[in-house]
């Protein structure tokens, strides 16, 4: 299974690269995609996920070909 | 409905100017625009700000910004909504975000407008990136409003 995993604003900084390709046969969830390039830490509180460009939660599950993107909060917009 | 996210300055008066122009006689429909035009500080959180970096996710943006006037659109009798966004290098001055309701009655333009500033901030991935005298720093929560 492979998985592209993206890396956004301050934590695309902290990672020290924009993305990740992971080919393993042991990931089912966003968790397990985080584990797998953090060296095992638990997804921190304040970080949101996505995969597929849609939203997702930590238990989310992840299928062979997915993109998985890793960001702090948000802060578009402006006034 | 027009969702943009844009690489160079704006101007959104200019931007409303040629959207209208460009609906023709459907202006004749609307009893009522709402505009919000978000524009970038030279001051935040007590520092000069020089200039500032908004980085976005392509594809998941648009994405995200569609679902919000869909959204919108499914809770009031929207005629046409235009939101355009900067991305990029940005200076004081500039305007970083255009929202713009058509709609026949006001209640629903101011309603629909605020809700879709206010969904834009809190879901749509952009990142501010800022420069102020003492170097760079990330932008970590939106303003109240």
């Amino acid at each position: 299974m492979t998985v592209r995993v993206r890396y956004f604003a301050s934590l695309r900084e902290k990672m020290g690269r924009i993305d990740d390709t992971l080919v393993y046969e042991n990931i089912a969830t966003v968790a397990d995609v985080w584990r797998a390039v953090s060296s095992g830490r638990p997804i921190p509180d304040q970080l949101l996920c996505a995969v597929n460009m849609e939203y997702a939660e930590p238990q989310s599950l992840v299928n062979d070909g997915d993109e998985v993107a890793f960001f702090p909060p948000v802060t578009g917009g402006s006034g | 409905m027009t969702v943009t996210v844009c690489h160079i300055p704006f101007s959104p008066y200019a931007e409303l100017e040629a959207y209208q122009q460009l609906m023709g006689d459907e202006v004749r429909r609307f009893g009522a625009t709402a505009i919000f035009v978000g524009t970038m500080r030279d001051l935040n959180l007590g520092d000069e700000v020089t200039h500032m970096v908004l980085e976005h996710y392509p594809g998941m943006t648009e994405r995200q910004l569609e679902q919000i006037v869909a959204e919108a659109q499914a809770r009031w009798d929207l005629l046409d909504v235009l939101v355009i966004h900067r991305v990029g290098e940005i200076t004081p001055g500039d305007s970083i975000v255009l929202v713009a309701v058509w709609t026949l009655h006001r209640g629903a333009a101011f309603e629909a407008c605020r809700h879709i500033i206010e969904e834009l901030k809190h879901t749509a991935p952009f990142w501010k990136k800022e420069t102020v005298r003492d170097g760079e720093r990330w932008v970590e929560s939106n303003t109240k409003g």
